[in-house]
């Protein structure tokens, strides 16, 4: 540890730290375009000057400058003030007078350091650089007029990001940041680098000239187009959802967000159910709450509890899916599954189905196998995460699977479940790498759960975990990477069959006669029976509502208070931004009306009771938050036959990242990215 | 202007492999990134060898790129930064006039004017209609004391006026070779234009 005195405030650092990182212990802030702490050190927009006692008398750059014990530090002296002057003074020599015009206008670093540094004219006559507009596909706008070279986004792409494709081309004036050659950005993590930009030259596309940041109200909420459950920043105006931006939260998404996570939003205000809906004849027809209530009451009650059975999507809060279950429940039926996909195995104990090792856990892994999963697509931050690990050296990764373009290097084990085999056997050459490991680490696809021969695979899965040594009083390498927001908060309540229950499969195909949809939209529509009478509850017309009897509008993950249990086990919270439109109604208020309706009313009137009720029969649901690591002691092995698994190659889940939920289905942003990436999707699949 | 031409493929031929093998060689495994900038130029030796142009594709690049194991970008950042390597098609002669101030007060500015009159270019980054120059404005050549320097594809030119370099490209229009390179005055290297003025033998070390 190195003392260091920033402005008269001591503080300890480790060695190694930099000026910057001091002074930002010392709680003293100093400015910066280029330093940012995720990235690697620049030093290139020198704004960072302070003045250092015992070095030679001139300004030296906080980001690059490490520490060394009893350094001085002033970081508001004359020579500092000039300094920095000086610097803004050169960044602004090309820096076009567009603020008026520059959507980071408000939010804009250069514009925040030019009140503090800024000369009020400029001594520069000549004619400003001039260049051409690049374009970088429908996410990120570019002006790069408005650059100022901090190389921000290029160090995002190549390091985070770990798609390459962004560099500094030429040199000296003429520098520019871009492709070189045009393209889209591929990466599934570029929206990020607009919020990395210090200045306007990187914004969002979509958001272009929409509103300015002082008109934004701001929730703090969580994502539900992945598993990763990425705290995020709901910005809305009035009854409409602007914007999404990932808050900072170091054990989940850090301060990342998955393009489709975060340009969605569009999709959010299209294609709403706002009204119930009714079919008669054939045709929907929009109806009145009463109506649809009248009817649901009238089918449901005119068929045996056995005969009921209800189906949940991937975005459901845990509350709306509590109130279904205890409305199931109290109508007699067992029939409930929260795995849409058809996925069945043994969830009778959390550690079987979560992310065992945590997401910041995979900073201490050395070893990893990927069964079945492209995190990539499934989960870009998480993905992003493993490639930091990479990055830190000493780690192997192994893939069974199809092989794909993740964003560090792999070791390709097999193709299916034989490799699985394989393994536990010891014969492939991965098993050394794993048996060589301290902490080695299995990723399961939850895709692969839904294989017929899944809930095999997932006990042969953790039957690897067990031989190669996952499994210790202080590490628990055993993970399930879920591709579904819900499903984790549902298999905590139990929104699985009842011992008589019939699952998904068994309620499609005529299994049951009312099939209640909770949101969900992944399944296929077209296996359930005939004569079956659908009730969809959601918030989207997609594929769900089209086949439909009645439809009850529910709210989306902007526009309701609730719960949600990411793939590692964590408690988060959603709020509510923006109401639902028109009719809509929060889901677990719909349940609740309805279950009254029919005379069973649930045992709470307020989010507040439910919340209370989910707690105290729940546990997990008791603490705020309501995390915590497991250590892999319990290790009998989850039920499923080994010897059933098949020889059929594992497939991936989603055929693009961009459209796998209803909203991402409804947003055209999403649509033009699919469609900027066609070509290269065609040629990756040759 | 001479047309833009379009390459669409790229392969080292036998030349350039044995350069290429010896260049990655110079460098650790695992280092193999060191070697771009000895690979972009055998890449610009073998088009002017081959096709008479000396520059470098961008499928040269994404060739050496793949060669080296790093993202296509890599070698564009640096094929763009060096002006040694042209990313575009330049003339037979590529001519690079130094305009850094030493060259400047030594009469740049009449090069400058020579070398347009005498192709037909109008302005610096263009190749004259016959395809045969490209003048490019560059920095300082490092070779100021025979200022001003005009530089023909890898030769130095010193000395020079506005007479001389007209005659030199006059030369070069009428399917002359490049004639020997360095002073037009008959300067030996960069010693003193009139005679030997330092290590004369009264003041030298005894021999």
């Amino acid at each position: 540890m190195a003392k260091v005195t920033i402005d008269g405030i001591e503080v300890e650092v480790p060695n190694g730290s930099s000026v910057i990182q001091a002074a930002e212990a010392a709680g003293v802030e100093i400015p910066r375009f280029c330093y940012h702490e995720r990235l690697s050190v620049a030093g290139n927009c020198r704004m960072c000057l302070v003045e250092i006692e015992k070095m030679p008398p001139r300004p030296q750059a906080a980001c690059g400058m490490p520490v060394s014990d009893g350094m001085v530090v002033h970081t508001d002296t004359e020579m500092v003030r000039k300094g920095r002057r000086g610097v803004m003074e050169f960044l602004l020599i090309n820096h076009p007078l567009d603020c008026p015009i520059c959507d980071q206008g408000g939010e804009c670093d250069l514009q925040d350091e030019a009140v503090s540094y800024g000369r009020d004219y400029s001594r520069y006559d000549e004619a400003k650089r001039a260049v051409t507009q690049p374009d970088w596909g429908p996410l990120v706008k570019t002006t790069m007029t408005r650059c100022i070279h901090c190389t921000r986004c290029i160090r995002f792409t190549t390091e985070v990001a770990g798609v390459a494709e962004l560099g500094a081309t030429s040199r000296g004036e003429t520098t520019q940041v871009g492709t070189y050659v045009q393209k889209a950005l591929s990466s599934e993590l570029s929206g990020n680098i607009i919020d990395l930009c210090p200045v306007g030259a990187l914004t969002s596309k979509p958001y272009a000239f929409t509103a300015r940041p002082w008109e934004l109200r701001k929730t703090d909420s969580v994502d539900v187009l992945d598993a990763v459950g990425a705290n995020i920043r709901v910005d809305a105006r009035g009854a409409e959802v602007l914007r999404i931006l990932p808050r900072m939260n170091d054990d989940v998404n850090e301060e990342w967000l998955g393009d489709k996570s975060r340009f969605s939003v569009d999709g959010l205000k299209r294609r709403r159910l706002d009204r119930p809906w009714l079919r008669e004849n054939g045709k929907l027809r929009p109806a009145s709450w009463e109506e649809v209530f009248a009817v649901i009451a009238a089918r449901m009650k005119g068929v045996t509890p056995d005969k009921l059975g209800a189906i949940a999507g991937d975005q459901c809060d845990v509350e709306s899916l509590l109130a279904l279950k205890q409305f199931f429940t109290a109508m007699g039926s067992q029939n409930i599954d929260c795995r849409q996909d058809g996925a069945v195995f043994d969830s009778s104990r959390r550690s079987f189905y979560l992310f065992n090792t945590t997401i910041a856990g995979i900073d201490e892994a050395d070893a990893l196998l990927i069964i079945g999963s492209n995190p990539r697509h499934e989960a870009p931050v998480l993905n992003a995460r493993i490639r930091k690990r990479w990055l830190a050296g000493g780690f192997m990764v192994g893939l069974i699977g199809m092989p794909h373009q993740l964003t560090y290097p792999v070791d390709q084990v097999g193709a299916g479940p034989e490799a699985i085999g394989a393994l536990l056997d010891g014969l492939a050459p991965f098993a050394n790498v794993l048996a060589a490991a301290k902490k080695p680490m299995i990723i399961l696809g939850a895709g692969v759960l839904a294989r017929p021969d899944g809930a095999a695979i997932h006990s042969a899965a953790w039957q690897l975990a067990l031989k190669y040594n996952m499994l210790t009083t202080e590490w628990h390498g055993f993970n399930v990477l879920h591709n579904a927001a819900a499903r984790t908060g549902a298999l905590d309540i139990g929104f699985v069959p009842g011992v008589a229950g019939k699952a998904t499969t068994q309620m499609l195909r005529g299994g049951v006669d009312v099939l209640w949809l909770q949101a969900a939209d992944e399944l296929d529509v077209a296996a359930i029976g005939k004569d079956t009478f659908v009730i969809y509850q959601g918030h989207h017309g997609d594929t769900g509502a089209a086949r439909a009897d009645v439809i009850l509008p529910g709210a989306a993950y902007t526009e309701k208070d609730g719960t949600y249990v990411n793939t590692e086990g964590r408690v988060q919270y959603g709020a509510v931004a923006v109401k639902p439109p028109g009719d809509a109604r929060e889901d677990w208020r719909i349940i609740r009306a309805l279950s009254a309706y029919m005379g069973h009313a649930l045992p709470y009137d307020t989010l507040q009771e439910l919340r209370a009720h989910l707690a105290d029969s729940y546990p997990v649901f008791a603490v705020d938050g309501g995390f915590h690591r497991f250590a892999g002691t319990d290790t009998a092995v989850p039920a499923g036959d080994v010897a059933a698994m098949s020889n059929v190659p594992f497939t991936p889940v989603f055929s693009n990242y961009y459209q796998t939920d209803s909203i991402s289905r409804a947003s055209p942003t999403m649509a033009a990215c699919i469609a900027a990436h066609a070509p290269a999707a065609a040629e990756a699949a040759e | 202007m001479s047309t833009q031409v379009e390459v669409q493929t790229f392969a080292f031929d036998d030349v350039s492999e044995a350069a290429v093998a010896k260049a990655i060689a110079l460098y650790p495994p695992g280092k193999q990134m060191s070697a771009v900038k000895a690979l972009l130029d055998i890449a610009q030796r073998q088009m002017a060898r081959l096709t008479g142009i000396g520059w470098v594709p961008q499928a040269a690049m994404d060739v050496i790129a793949q060669r080296l194991g790093v993202a296509p970008i890599r070698v564009y950042e640096n094929a763009t930064f060096y002006t040694m390597f042209n990313t575009k098609p330049v003339g037979k002669y590529h001519l690079q006039v130094c305009t850094t101030t030493p060259c400047w007060l030594r009469g740049s500015d009449d090069i400058v004017k020579t070398c347009k009159s005498a192709t037909g270019i109008s302005s610096f980054g263009q190749t004259s209609e016959d395809g045969l120059f490209t003048l490019t404005e560059v920095e300082c050549l490092g070779a100021c004391v025979n200022a001003p320097i005009l530089q023909i594809n890898d030769d130095y030119y010193e000395d020079l006026d506005a007479a001389r370099t007209e005659a030199l490209l006059d030369g070069l229009k009428a399917g002359g070779a490049l004639p020997p390179a360095g002073s037009t005055i008959g300067r030996q290297a960069s010693a003193p234009v009139t005679h030997q003025t330092t290590l004369l033998p009264a003041n030298g070390p005894a021999e």
